[in-house]
C-alpha cells in the first residue's frame, strides 16, 4: 500500500466489478503490447518520510551556506518577515489551481488584485498582470510586446542589463522568426549606458530600448535623458527595475517608461538556488490588451456585491489558442502572494526604510573597502546597493580567501564582461551588519 | 471583504528592522535629487495581526485540494504531500545562492543530476533539462529544439506544426510564438487522431507533431506507432505534451512510443502544488540526437564532482534565469522516491481505475461522447441537460454548493457542453461515490427545479460574477477615488 493512494484491494475489486473488468491490466488493453514497459523502472523507493528527510539532509550537507553574503548580481539574500511563509503555507492558497471558478477563488483573486495595485504603485504604472516566471523572461515578453505594438523590429539592449536577461531575450528573439527581431547592444561608459551611442543608434525602426535601473553594476542609469532620446523616435522605453530600490528611487513610470519589468525575488522569495522567482510586468492602460498572462479585475455579482475575476481573457492561450498574446498560463502566482504579503507588512514606511538601509550600508561598505590597500572603485557613478571594486588580485583568490572566513564575496564580472577582468560586484542588503562589513574589509586587508 | 488598502491607517506598521548601524547620511549625497522619490509609495499601513487576519480570511475564501474533491481535467489535482514542502525548505537549499562557487553547491547539483536521471527513466528519454518554469515554457523550449534541429540541417522550409483539434491551447500558442503555422488534425468518431486527415495534412513541410497521449478526451492514441513512423518518415519530430502522463506512467513510456521530445508538468504528475497558478516546473526530455541543442547550462559529472557546462555550440541558448525552479524540483524528487517504481505504476493504475469508475457512474445521467475505457480522465457532455435549459456552466456552479470543485469546463473544444473530469489516484472510492451522487442529484434538479441550478451557486461568498462588465470596464487595481478605468 502507498500512503498517498487510498484505494484498498477490496475497493479495487468492487470498482473493477462495477465497470465490468476483471483486472487492472484490462484498463490498458488499448496500449500496444510491443511498447509496454516490461519490467519495473529503475527508481529508488518507496521510501519512508524518515529516509527521505535523511536523504535530503545528506544532499543539503554537501552545500555550503555562507554565514555572511555580499553577493547579489540578480539574486538577493534579504529579510523575509515570518508572516510571509505562514501565509503562503495556507493550503487553500498553495494547493489550489488557477482561479477559473471565481466564486470559490475570491481569496486568491483578491490577493492578485492587491498585488497588481501594489506593483502599479511601486513602478508608477497603470496596469499589472498576475506575474511571470522571472525577470529574464519578463524582459523577453516585454520586448515582444513592444515589437508587436510598434510594428518595428530593432531592439536595443543596454549592455548594463543583467546578462541573463539579455541572453534570454536573445534566445526568445532568435526563435521568434516571424517578428524578425534585430538586437543590438548599447555599450556603457564609466558603468552607465553611453548616451551618445544610444542617440546614434536610434532611428524610426527601433521598437524599444531596454535599460535596467539601477543597472547590473548597481549604478543609476540616466533614465531621464534616455527617456527623451527614446521617445523622440517614437520607440518604447522598457525599464527593468529592482523593486526594493523603488522604495527610494523615483518610479520608472514617473520617468516615462512604457513598460516596466523586473525580478521580484527580493519581495519575500528565498534564494532557493535560482528559482522559482517572480517576474513582474506593468504597463500603461492603453497597452493592456497586449499584456501577457493572467489579469484580475473587479466586478459585481447579481446582488451587486464586489467580487474579483480573471478578465480580458481574450488575450490568453486557453481562449485564443494560436492567436494569444503569449503562451504563458502557469506563472509564479505563489511568489506573487509572497510579494503581496511582504509589501503589506513592510508597507509604506518599511519599503522606504529597507531601501534606505541598503543605500547607507552599501555606501559605508564601499568606502570601507576602498580604505583597503589595492582596492579601487570600478566606476565612479551613483549607485544603489551594489558596486564594483577592482584590484590587482585575482578574483578567485579573493573569493577563496573570503570563503575560508565564511564570507560569500563579490561576483566576478569577467564571467559576463570580458573587459572587466579583476572586477568584483559586491552587494550589501539590510541583512549585512556593520560587523560583517568590518569582517569583509579585515579579510580583504589580510589578503596577500 | 475589504481590500488591504481599505484597512490601512496612517502610522500603523507591521515590520521592524534593526537600527541602522552605520553612519547615516542624506540620501541625496549618494543619489541625484532628480532620481529620489518625493513621496513614499502608497503601500498599506497595517499591523502584523491585522495583516495575518486579512490573509487568513482570504485563504478561507479559496478552495484548494485540501478543501475537497478537485477533479479538474488535464490538471491532475492530486494531493500535495507535506513532506515535499518540508524538504524543499531545508536551510541548505533555501538559502543557497545560485551564483555560489560550484564546489559549494555540490549537493544541489547532485540533486538535479539525479532528478534528470529519474525523469529519463520514467519517460524513456536520453537526456532531461530541468530549466523550464512551466509546461508552456517546456513547450516553447521543445519547439526551439525542433527549430534548432531543422535549422542545423539547413532544412528551413519546415514551417508547420501539427496538433490534434483536441489539443491544449498552449500547444498552438507556443508554436505561434515561434512563428510556426499551426495545422489542426481532426479527431475521428472514436476521439483519436483521424489517420486519413493526418496523412493528408502531414507533408514535407511539417517541423513536428505535438500530441498528448492519452489525449485530452482521456483516450489512448492507439495508432501511436504508425503516427510516429509516418511523422519521422516525413522528417518531422514527435513532441509529447506531458500534461496527461499520469494516465500511462509506469505502463508505457513516451520514449518507447517514438516521441523525440517530452515535456513534463511536475505540478501535475509529480504532486508539487499548483500554488493558485504556479510556480510549476516543466522539464523536458529528449532523445540523444537533440541533446546538443538543450539550453545552457547543463550539469555534468566529472571525477572532480558536478559542474555546469556552458560551452555548448549548438545550444538554443538560455531560456530563463539560472537553472530551473529548484524548490519545485526538490518536491517532485521527494515524491518520486516516496513512491518508487511500483508506487508510480500504482499511481497510474489507480488514477485510471478511479476515472473509469467515476465515468461509469456519471454515464447514468450524462451523455458520454466517447464511451469506452478511458485513461486518467474522461469527458462528459451536458447536452441532454442543455436541452432542458441548463448549461454545463450552470451544473459546474451548482457543484460548488455541494463543496465540490467543478471539472475543466468547455474543453476540449470538440465536445459540446464539455465537462472534463480527472479524479486522480488520491481520491477514495467514497469520495467518488459522493461526487457521483451529487451529480445525480443535480441532474434531478435539472428536471424538477432547473432554476436552482441556473441560479447557482447559492452558498459561496459571492454569487455568479459579471464577467462581461469586468471585461468591458476593466478595473484592474484599487484607486482611492474608485474611478473606473476607461480602456
Amino acid at each position: 500500500m502507498f500512503r498517498f493512494i487510498p484505494n484498498t484491494d477490496d475497493d479495487k475489486k468492487k470498482m473493477l466489478k462495477a465497470i465490468g473488468k476483471s483486472s487492472i491490466d484490462e484498463l490498458f488493453f488499448d496500449i500496444p503490447e510491443e511498447i509496454k514497459t516490461k519490467s519495473d523502472m529503475k527508481i529508488p523507493g518507496p521510501l519512508s518520510e524518515i529516509d527521505i528527510k535523511r536523504h535530503f539532509h545528506d544532499l543539503g550537507n554537501r552545500n555550503m551556506i555562507f554565514r555572511i553574503c555580499f553577493r547579489g548580481a540578480g539574486a538577493y539574500r534579504r529579510y523575509i518577515p515570518s508572516i510571509v511563509n505562514h501565509v503562503i503555507s495556507r493550503s487553500e492558497f498553495y494547493t489550489s489551481y488557477t482561479p477559473y471558478q471565481a466564486e470559490v477563488s475570491q481569496g486568491i483573486l483578491q490577493v492578485i488584485f492587491e498585488y497588481q495595485t501594489m506593483m502599479c504603485e511601486l513602478t508608477g504604472m497603470e496596469v499589472s498582470n498576475a506575474s511571470l516566471y522571472d525577470g529574464a523572461t519578463a524582459g523577453a515578453e516585454a520586448v515582444f510586446m513592444a515589437v508587436d505594438l510598434t510594428g518595428k523590429n530593432r531592439v536595443l539592449l543596454c549592455r548594463t542589463l543583467n546578462p541573463q536577461t539579455r541572453s534570454v531575450i536573445k534566445t526568445y528573439s532568435n526563435f521568434s522568426t516571424a517578428r524578425n527581431i534585430r538586437i543590438e547592444e548599447i555599450p556603457y561608459r564609466n558603468g552607465r549606458t553611453d548616451l551618445d551611442v544610444l542617440e546614434n543608434k536610434m532611428n524610426e525602426e527601433v521598437a524599444c530600448v531596454l535599460v535596467q535601473y539601477p543597472n547590473f553594476f548597481g549604478i543609476l542609469e540616466e533614465v531621464i535623458e534616455i527617456e527623451k532620446i527614446v521617445h523622440k523616435h517614437g520607440s518604447f522605453l522598457i525599464v527593468s527595475a529592482d523593486p526594493i530600490s523603488l522604495g527610494l528611487l523615483r518610479s520608472p513610470g514617473e520617468l516615462g517608461a512604457d513598460i516596466v519589468i523586473g525580478e521580484g525575488q527580493s519581495l519575500g522569495t528565498p534564494l532557493s538556488f535560482g528559482g522559482p522567482y517572480l517576474g513582474f510586468i506593468t504597463t500603461k492602460e492603453k497597452y493592456v490588451r497586449r499584456l501577457p498572462g493572467r489579469i484580475v479585475g473587479e466586478t459585481v455579482d447579481r446582488d451587486g456585491n464586489r467580487g474579483f475575476i480573471l478578465t480580458l481573457q481574450a488575450r490568453e492561450q486557453h481562449i485564443r489558442r494560436g492567436n494569444s498574446a503569449s503562451n504563458i498560463c502557469s506563472n509564479h502566482q505563489l511568489n506573487a502572494v509572497a510579494a503581496t504579503v511582504y509589501l503589506t507588512v513592510m508597507g509604506k514606511r518599511g519599503i522606504s526604510e529597507v531601501a534606505e538601509q541598503c543605500l547607507q550600508k552599501a555606501h559605508y561598505a564601499f568606502e570601507e573597502i576602498l580604505k583597503v590597500a589595492g582596492m579601487k572603485p570600478g566606476f565612479s557613478a551613483p549607485f544603489f546597493n551594489e558596486f564594483v571594486i577592482k584590484s590587482d588580485i585575482d578574483p578567485d583568490k579573493i573569493n577563496e580567501f573570503l570563503l575560508k572566513n565564511d564570507i560569500l564575496g563579490g561576483y566576478d564580472l569577467s564571467r559576463d564582461f570580458t573587459e572587466l577582468d579583476k572586477h568584483l560586484l559586491y552587494c550589501v542588503t539590510e541583512l549585512n551588519t556593520r560587523r560583517e562589513i568590518e569582517m569583509l574589509t579585515e579579510a580583504l586587508g589580510a589578503l596577500k | 471583504m475589504d481590500l488591504i488598502f481599505e484597512k490601512s491607517r496612517a502610522d500603523r506598521c507591521g515590520y521592524q528592522l534593526p537600527e541602522l548601524d552605520v553612519p547615516s547620511r542624506n540620501p541625496d549625497d549618494f543619489i541625484p535629487a532628480d532620481y529620489l522619490r518625493r513621496d513614499a509609495p502608497d503601500l498599506p499601513e497595517i499591523s502584523e495581526i491585522d495583516a495575518v487576519r486579512h490573509f487568513t480570511s482570504l485563504s478561507k475564501r479559496n478552495f484548494g485540494v485540501e478543501s475537497g474533491t478537485y477533479p479538474l481535467g488535464s490538471c491532475t489535482m492530486k494531493y500535495n504531500p507535506k513532506i515535499n514542502e518540508d524538504v524543499a525548505r531545508i536551510e541548505s537549499f533555501e538559502n543557497l545562492h545560485p551564483l555560489q562557487p560550484e564546489m559549494t553547491v555540490q549537493g544541489a547539483l547532485e540533486l538535479m543530476y539525479i532528478m534528470e536521471l529519474l525523469l529519463c527513466e520514467i519517460t524513456g528519454m536520453d537526456n532531461v533539462c530541468l530549466h523550464p518554469a512551466a509546461g508552456a515554457h517546456g513547450e516553447l523550449l521543445g519547439l526551439m529544439l525542433i527549430k534548432g534541429w531543422h535549422n542545423q540541417k539547413k532544412d528551413y522550409e519546415r514551417n508547420t506544426i501539427l496538433v490534434p483539434d483536441s489539443a491544449h491551447g498552449t500547444n498552438l500558442a507556443s508554436a505561434a510564438m515561434l512563428g510556426y503555422r499551426v495545422v489542426e488534425v481532426k479527431s475521428n468518431d472514436r476521439g483519436l487522431v483521424d489517420m486519413n486527415d493526418f496523412t493528408e495534412k502531414a507533408n514535407e513541410h511539417i517541423a513536428g507533431f505535438m500530441l498528448t497521449n492519452p489525449n485530452t478526451l482521456g483516450m489512448f492514441e492507439e495508432n501511436i506507432i504508425q503516427i510516429s513512423e509516418q511523422t519521422h518518415r516525413l522528417g518531422g519530430l514527435l513532441y509529447y505534451d506531458g500534461a496527461n502522463l499520469n494516465g500511462i506512467m509506469g505502463i508505457v513510456r513516451p520514449g518507447d512510443m517514438g516521441f523525440d521530445i517530452v515535456h513534463l508538468n511536475l505540478h501535475k504528475t509529480f504532486s508539487t502544488p499548483h500554488g493558485s497558478g504556479g510556480p510549476g516546473s516543466g522539464p523536458i526530455g529528449v532523445k540523444a540526437n537533440l541533446a546538443p541543442y538543450l539550453p545552457i547550462p547543463i550539469i555534468i559529472k566529472t571525477d572532480a564532482g558536478y559542474s555546469f557546462d556552458y560551452d555548448r555550440p549548438l545550444s538554443v541558448g538560455q531560456i530563463r534565469s539560472f537553472y530551473g525552479n529548484f524548490s519545485v524540483i526538490i518536491k517532485a524528487y521527494s515524491y518520486i522516491i516516496s513512491m518508487g517504481a511500483k508506487g508510480l505504476r500504482s499511481v497510474c493504475e489507480n488514477a485510471v481505475l478511479n476515472a473509469n469508475y467515476l465515468m461509469n457512474m456519471l454515464k447514468k445521467n450524462f451523455f458520454v461522447p466517447y464511451d469506452r475505457t478511458c485513461k486518467h480522465e474522461f469527458v462528459i457532455s451536458a447536452i441532454k441537460q442543455k436541452m432542458k435549459g441548463v448549461s454545463a456552466l450552470d451544473i459546474a456552479k451548482r457543484m460548488l454548493d455541494f463543496g465540490l470543485h467543478p471539472p475543466t469546463m468547455y474543453f476540449p473544444l470538440i465536445v459540446k457542453e464539455a465537462m472534463m473530469f480527472e479524479p486522480t489516484e488520491t481520491e477514495s472510492k467514497e469520495n467518488l461515490d459522493k461526487l457521483a451522487e451529487v451529480m445525480a442529484d443535480i441532474n434531478k434538479e435539472v428536471c424538477e427545479n432547473p432554476d436552482i441550478v441556473r441560479n447557482a451557486p447559492h452558498t459561496t461568498v459571492v454569487g455568479r460574477l459579471d464577467d462581461v462588465r469586468a471585461a468591458r470596464f476593466p478595473k484592474l487595481r484599487y484607486l482611492k477615488d474608485e474611478r473606473i478605468l476607461p480602456v
